[in-house]
């Protein structure tokens, strides 16, 4: 669902195809199916805007539309890894600017960017829902909580080295 | 066998359950213990996480927060009977923290495996369906309308009210909406709710159904809550298994159906007609009211949308009688007030109680003070939209009036906590630029006014023409607040005009550099 690109699968016509067809049976399939489509390849790609608006009788422009309204879907592919980092208020007074400061100046990467080695896409979100123990990130779907200096770097040089 | 239980809420997770869980299980397979394992939702002490508790005749002993390093000393200690240890905790619902509160709506959270139907209805849970199933739709409708519940989602609209309109509405077909879209920072109630108790809010759905005479339900939830949405779809299909879903609930004859639905992270999403678009496959953009949605809502049929926490309490509300609700709380604030006590706290974490405690009480006597040691200097109340509180105005009791008089709202009843490091200059601007970032949009003073509002401000920070410049930032606010189709546009002007009402030194420091740099 957040997952990161870790079970990305290359993109493929025919298979985007079965999944929008999986959901025509839905009302208001528009959102179960970006998502779907991008849980099974990591992004929503151009490619797949056509397929989706016929089977749901849109025009290109309106799936396009929606495909830019919501900050979740991205329509290129992202790094294999996702560290989406917190910095909603309760997170601010706990200092989650200093580590967005720490990711740019020890691992070169800024929200919104990917790491060099393409190993770890950094994301902006506004609250996680664990404001009690901030600050907060998710890597891969996965809740961190308390998220200091050394726990950030642990993290990033794990998505970016040994790990697959 | 010893009942060991550990939460696998996603906050506890996040500072290492799941590890933990793992230390205790491998320690006691080592020591030829046999025991046995229950997992729960939060208590929403997350000071405490990961809390481990162990059941001694019958009452819950606790050790927290518990790390995998722990898990031989806890053995050598036998914390299996209740051994003193350095982070023994002792029978968990005497600690004060708990002991001052009162729980209604999360009176199971965190105490049942959220999964276990026999174990929610063993603690008090379908005995308010039950009633509602035995009474006519106008008779639910009274009892939600006679305890006086408010909506918790922020806007505090009377439920009841809403239902009736839903319920008068003619139409074949009609929806419950379960707005879990929890988009405001510092709130995490809902998520613990439908990961802790999720029972409780399937039964709320199905009791709001009968009483609008509406068969089918959508919950819409935030999709950076993918804990909270498998505990859901599990709970859901057990449910379904179980007859409680489908089409004759409990074998009524009558029927009532879920459908679990993700976001895909917009804020505005959880404005009500927004959140509607969006269930519809639109772009989020916020509908102008009239028609109200209990009149023509979803798919243009009669609809009510609730907060998670709205829907839970009406079970309770049933089964223990509108009165017995209506009796907590305080003028036209009744039943409780889930805080969630966040930011810069010692303490931080979920407090349930009557409505009317102060600010301070909260942040003092449960938070502990600050995080850090420093002095207290602002409190955010109400998410992203809510006011920038001083010290001096922290005796407010938090019920829906006091805080408007205050300058405030309530909101879903987030309290973050900053200390004085924070600059209320760069929080000003923060929040003009999350409403730029979340604007659906659809009306200028609020798209375009809130790209001026964060130039407007770093103007004033970077020391030009500040009078001028604070003259047109009191324009723009007074725009923003007449002028917005609904309350992002709208309520932004709150955290800023509070900002440079309690704290205007830090608009008015010597010029530091060209911009600031803050979240964008
Ligand atoms: C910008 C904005 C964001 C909102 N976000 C939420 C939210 O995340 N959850 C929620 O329950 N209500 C939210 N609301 C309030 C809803 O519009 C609506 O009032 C609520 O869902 C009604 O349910 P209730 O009466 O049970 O509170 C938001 C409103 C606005 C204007
Ligand atoms: S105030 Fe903002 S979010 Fe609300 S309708 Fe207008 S543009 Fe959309
Ligand atoms: S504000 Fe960061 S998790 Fe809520």
């Amino acid at each position: 669902m957040t997952a990161g690109q870790a079970q990305a699968a290359i993109f493929d016509l025919d298979e985007a195809g079965r999944i929008v067809v999986a959901h025509l049976h839905l009302d208001g399939a528009l959102l179960p199916i970006l998502h779907a489509l991008q849980e099974r390849f990591g992004y929503v790609p151009a490619d797949a805007v056509p397929l989706v608006a016929d089977a749901l009788n849109l025009s290109r422009a309106e799936v396009h539309g929606v495909l830019t309204f919501y900050h979740d879907f991205r329509r290129a592919p992202a790094g294999r890894h996702v560290l989406k980092i917190c910095r909603a208020e309760s997170c601010q007074a706990m200092g989650c600017e200093s580590l967005v400061e720490h990711l740019a100046a020890e691992h070169g990467v800024t929200p919104g960017g990917v790491t060099a080695d393409g190993r770890l896409t950094v994301e902006t979100v506004y609250c996680l829902g664990n404001c009690a123990l901030s600050p907060a990130a998710m890597l891969d779907g996965e809740l961190i909580g308390r998220l200091e200096r050394d726990g950030l770097d642990a993290l990033v040089n794990a998505a970016r080295g040994a790990r697959p | 066998m010893t009942v060991v239980y550990i939460p696998r809420d996603a906050a506890a997770l996040s500072v290492g359950a799941e590890r933990v869980a793992k230390a205790i299980m491998a320690e006691a397979a080592i020591r030829g213990e046999t025991i046995t394992l229950v997992r729960t939702g939060t208590r929403g002490a997350c000071w405490l996480e990961p809390l481990v508790e162990i059941d001694i005749g019958g009452v819950r002993h606790g050790y927290g927060p518990v790390t995998p390093a722990d898990a031989p000393s806890l053995f050598d200690a036998n914390f299996l009977s209740g051994g003193a240890h350095p982070l023994a905790l002792g029978p968990v619902e005497a600690l004060d923290w708990f002991a001052g509160q009162q729980r209604v709506t999360f009176a199971r959270c965190g105490v049942i495996d959220p999964l276990s139907l026999a174990a929610y209805e063993a603690h008090g849970g379908l005995a308010g369906l039950r009633k509602a199933l035995a009474i006519p739709s106008a008779e639910i409708v009274e009892a939600i309308k006679a305890s006086g519940l408010r909506g918790r989602g922020g806007a505090g609209f009377p439920a009841g009210i809403k239902w009736a309109t839903a319920l008068a509405a003619e139409s074949e077909t009609k929806y419950v909406v379960c707005n879990a879209d929890e988009g405001d920072s510092g709130t995490f109630a809902d998520r613990m709710l439908m990961e802790g108790d999720p029972f409780s809010l399937i039964e709320g759905m199905i009791v709001a159904g009968l009483a609008v005479g509406a068969s089918k339900g959508f919950v819409y939830i935030r999709s950076e809550y993918p804990h909270a949405f498998r505990a859901m779809a599990e709970a859901v299909a057990k449910a379904e298994d179980a007859g409680l879903l489908g089409p004759s609930v409990l074998g009524s004859g009558r029927a009532f159906a879920m459908e679990l639905r993700l976001g895909a992270g917009a804020y505005i999403c959880g404005e009500e007609t927004s959140l509607l678009e969006s269930l519809e496959g639109r772009r989020g953009q916020v509908r102008a009211k009239p028609p109200l949605p209990a009149i023509k809502g979803l798919f243009g049929q009669p609809t009510i949308v609730n907060n998670v926490l709205t829907l839970a309490a009406a079970p309770w509300i049933l089964a223990h009688g509108p009165q017995a609700y209506a009796a907590l709380g305080c003028g036209r604030s009744l039943g409780t007030l889930t805080v969630q006590l966040a930011g810069n706290v010692r303490r931080g974490g979920l407090v349930e109680l009557p409505f009317g405690a102060t600010l301070r009480r909260l942040i003092e006597e449960f938070g502990g003070g600050t995080a850090t040691g420093r002095k207290l200097r602002a409190v955010q109340v109400g998410g992203p939209l809510g006011a920038y509180l001083p010290d001096s105005l922290l005796d407010t009791p938090l019920d829906y009036e006091a805080l408007a008089a205050a300058g405030g709202m309530l909101g879903h009843g987030g309290v973050v906590v900053f200390d004085d490091t924070v600059d209320l200059a760069k929080q000003a601007r923060f929040a003009m630029a999350f409403c730029a970032h979340e604007s659906c949009g659809k009306c200028t003073p609020c798209r375009i006014g809130s790209q001026r509002g964060v130039e407007v401000i770093d103007r004033i920070v970077a020391g030009h023409e500040r009078a001028a410049n604070r003259a047109v930032l009191d324009d723009l606010l007074e725009l923003m607040t007449d002028a917005s189709l609904c309350a992002l546009g709208g309520l932004t002007p709150l955290p800023v005009r509070s900002a440079l009402a309690h704290f205007p030194e830090d608009f008015e420091r010597p010029a530091r550099g060209p911009t600031l740099r803050a979240a964008e």
